[in-house]
């Protein structure tokens, strides 16, 4: 083994030449697809934001509109199903531009072969959703393919939502001296989704903690000044805390002590070698805001169910602009990245 | 959480790092040999917190990273047969072959899945009768009792749809390897806690004794890493060589002595290849004659797939401590995890991967060493 070193190095894939599931990772995969071919091929100041929304002035009103894909496996599990998580996904895409929702639009992409009984339960969660949210699905499609071409159900939404005036929150406006708070645990929905697939059960559910936070949103503008609204879905909030570092141009410090993250789900993720800061969320946002009104945005969040374990993380600083560091358990720091793709189980 | 929370204790980690502070009178280097350890080291930021005679090296303890690409070509060509359900750690679909990774087989069409247990594979064998199950076996030590459960199991079930790729090493070779090159700079070890859960420690014994090297069985959570560099420091400034149990609480001398049965059973020592290393000489495993029908290998025909890797990136000399990752000029440049260019970028595990990961490639690293 000591004669010259045998050194190795693959053949790098520098070029995917056909989709690969990274490219639906949330990660950078996914960022190199919106740059290369959606932004070029549709270009316009709205897209160009790049936020989970778009925000637009229609005559005396500002509108957000937003659309969102769910295609989850399996269709139900521990805390919700794939109705629940289309209707409140949209929804909260909407309320993190401090919208109130208003009308969704709802395609059902069916197989050949699914039934009706799941459809039924589908719907029911869906309306149910849409009560607790306080909108309507005014419209929409269906469509049906032949058995192998699509995985049981997809469905996809759209929202829109009005802007009260005064009200103005993007990633882009997070300010050093800001107070970043978290609603409450991460990493339930991702774990309770993995804990569901073949091979993986766990002993004791983890539940997904789907949820429409457009009342929550409501509360925190209400009682002070909010300047950054992310709900950290798949990605997690590490991504989300790398992207509002990156469109605001100003450090993000948070502690990883302070960061709340349930037993079970701590657990599974120990387990499988997983970081619950990059694990999907469905109910849970990350906000800034500003230092003078955090003890009331607080306040009013834990008067409600989505916000009662809401907390303090971290704050955004004036020094390295565009990063967010992690303060570890121990004392040490470690810089957040965005991640290329999804995580995977670790094998030890 | 209970039995993890306490071994990532602020307080704790602060007196041990007081305590080496205090022990230490020169430089010294250690290398911990795991890349879970290497990972968590590099998670929690522990190197920025150790005094700057310590300087830890990254060992060659990434089963991902270092197995071959002939391997890695063979998996995906069996993963390629229609009928074939390959079955998968989940890190190792992302490891480029010659020609993309196990996620590109399944945007072909191959049926390739995560499994975290070997034993999974049986319970899809049995569900999926008119389908080869192939699992892909790797790993060090730690894995290889479960694996080899996994085939003495679908034997004395009868599962004749099961079968496995192995691709096992183990680690003392790979230690004697490091500590006989002209090169070397370690001068004492972080040993590998898992692979000693299962093995014991007494072979690392006489590595100890002949090189005269301290070597400390470590466990992987912050607190254990600290103790473990301690323990090791402690030992070179009294001029000791000795084998000592950081990571009582998991390993015992004798090992998991049925676990160590398992493995005898099915598999024996075999010369094998270490990507970014090469041939070391029964550095492996292999399966025993009478497993042969469960040999994915012998079984899909794929043992004469030979793949040639140019020689470019520096990963040899980062598995065997002596180059850092920041030490190649195309480390977080042309080589990221998305296009990994070698051994140690392709893995979670891998040193290059870990300080890529935690963003040890960007610039602000200098200053948040200063302030730790």
């Amino acid at each position: 083994m000591d004669t010259p070193f045998a050194l190795a190095c693959p053949v790098p894939i520098t070029q995917h030449k056909t989709i690969v599931l990274g490219h639906g990772s949330g990660g950078r995969l996914t960022a190199q697809l919106v740059r290369d071919f959606f932004l070029p091929a549709f270009d316009n100041p709205a897209l160009r934001k790049l936020d989970d929304q778009a925000v637009l002035e229609v005559g005396p009103s500002r509108i957000a509109l937003t659309t969102d894909a769910f295609v989850v496996t399996p269709l139900f599990f521990p805390g919700g199903d794939i109705g629940r998580l289309a209707v409140n996904g949209t929804v909260n895409d909407l309320a993190m531009a401090g919208a109130r929702p208003l009308f969704l639009s709802a395609a059902f992409i069916m197989e050949e072969g699914l039934p009706l009984e799941d459809l039924a339960r589908i719907t029911q969660s869906m309306a149910a959703a849409a009560l607790e949210a306080g909108v309507q699905i005014v419209t929409g499609d269906t469509k049906v393919v032949n058995r192998g071409s699509a995985d049981k159900l997809f469905i996809t939404t759209a929202g829109i939502g009005l802007v009260p005036d005064g009200v103005s929150i993007s990633a882009s406006n997070a300010k050093p001296g800001d107070v970043i708070l978290v609603s409450g645990t991460i990493g339930d929905h991702g774990m309770a989704v993995w804990s569901q697939r073949e091979g993986l059960e766990f002993e004791g559910a983890i539940f997904s903690d789907t949820a429409p936070l457009n009342a929550l949103v409501e509360a925190m503008t209400a009682a002070g000044e909010v300047h950054t609204l992310r709900d950290p879905t798949r990605g997690g909030l590490g991504t989300s805390l790398c992207e509002i570092a990156a469109a605001s141009a100003a450090g993000i410090e948070i502690d990883a002590n302070a960061v709340p993250v349930r037993e079970d789900v701590k657990a599974a993720c120990e387990t499988l070698g997983m970081d619950p800061l990059f694990v999907a969320n469905e109910g849970k946002l990350v906000a800034m805001v500003s230092e003078s009104s955090a003890p009331a945005v607080l306040d009013a969040m834990r008067t409600l169910p989505q916000g009662r374990a809401a907390c303090i993380i971290g704050r955004v600083v004036a020094s390295h602009p565009g990063m967010a560091v992690l303060k570890t358990e121990i004392g040490g720091s470690r810089i957040l990245d965005l991640p290329f793709v999804e995580q995977l189980p670790r094998i030890c | 959480m209970k039995y993890v929370d306490e071994y990532r204790d602020h307080a704790v980690a602060q007196k041990l790092i007081a305590e080496i502070k205090r022990v230490v009178t020169r430089p010294w280097v250690l290398m911990e040999v795991c890349g879970g350890q290497t990972h968590s080291i590099v998670k929690y930021g522990l190197d920025y917190l150790l005094p700057h005679e310590v300087e830890l090296v990254h060992g060659p303890g990434c089963p991902v990273c270092v197995t071959p690409l002939d391997m890695i070509d063979r998996a995906h060509a069996i993963a390629r047969h229609p009928g074939v359900i390959f079955c998968s750690f989940g890190d190792m679909l992302r490891v480029p072959g010659s020609n993309g990774d196990l996620f590109h087989v399944k945007a072909e069409g191959g049926d390739v899945r995560i499994v975290y247990s070997p034993l999974d594979c049986l319970r899809i064998a049995s569900a999926n009768p008119g389908k080869k199950v192939v699992f892909f076996a790797i790993g060090f030590e730690t894995t290889a009792p479960a694996n080899a459960m996994a085939v003495w199991q679908a034997r004395a079930q009868n599962i004749r749809n099961f079968s496995v790729l192995v691709s096992h090493v183990i680690v003392p070779p790979s230690i004697t390897g490091i500590l006989q090159s002209p090169y070397n700079r370690v001068q004492g070890f972080l040993g590998p806690g898992h692979v000693c859960a299962i093995m014991g420690y007494r072979e690392y014994e006489p590595i100890s004794a002949r090189y005269k090297v301290p070597i400390v069985i470590t466990g992987f959570e912050p607190l254990d890493l600290l103790e473990g560099t301690l323990m090791a420091i402690r030992q070179l400034e009294q001029g000791r060589a000795e084998v000592e149990n950081q990571y009582a609480r998991a390993v015992e001398q004798v090992g998991n002595v049925a676990a160590q049965k398992m493995i005898e059973r099915v598999f024996s020592i075999a010369d094998r290849s270490w990507r970014g290393i090469g041939i070391i000489p029964k550095s492996g495993y292999k399966l025993n004659y009478e497993f042969r029908d469960y040999d994915a290998e012998r079984i899909f025909e794929v043992a004469n797939i030979q793949s040639k890797e140019p020689a470019v990136c520096i990963s040899g000399q980062v598995l065997k401590g002596l180059k850092k990752p920041p030490d190649c000029p195309a480390f977080g440049k042309e080589c990221n995890p998305q296009t990994p260019l070698g051994a140690t970028m392709v893995s979670a595990e891998g040193a290059c991967a870990a300080y890529y990961n935690y963003g040890r490639h960007l610039v602000a690293v200098d200053s948040l060493q200063a302030k730790a």
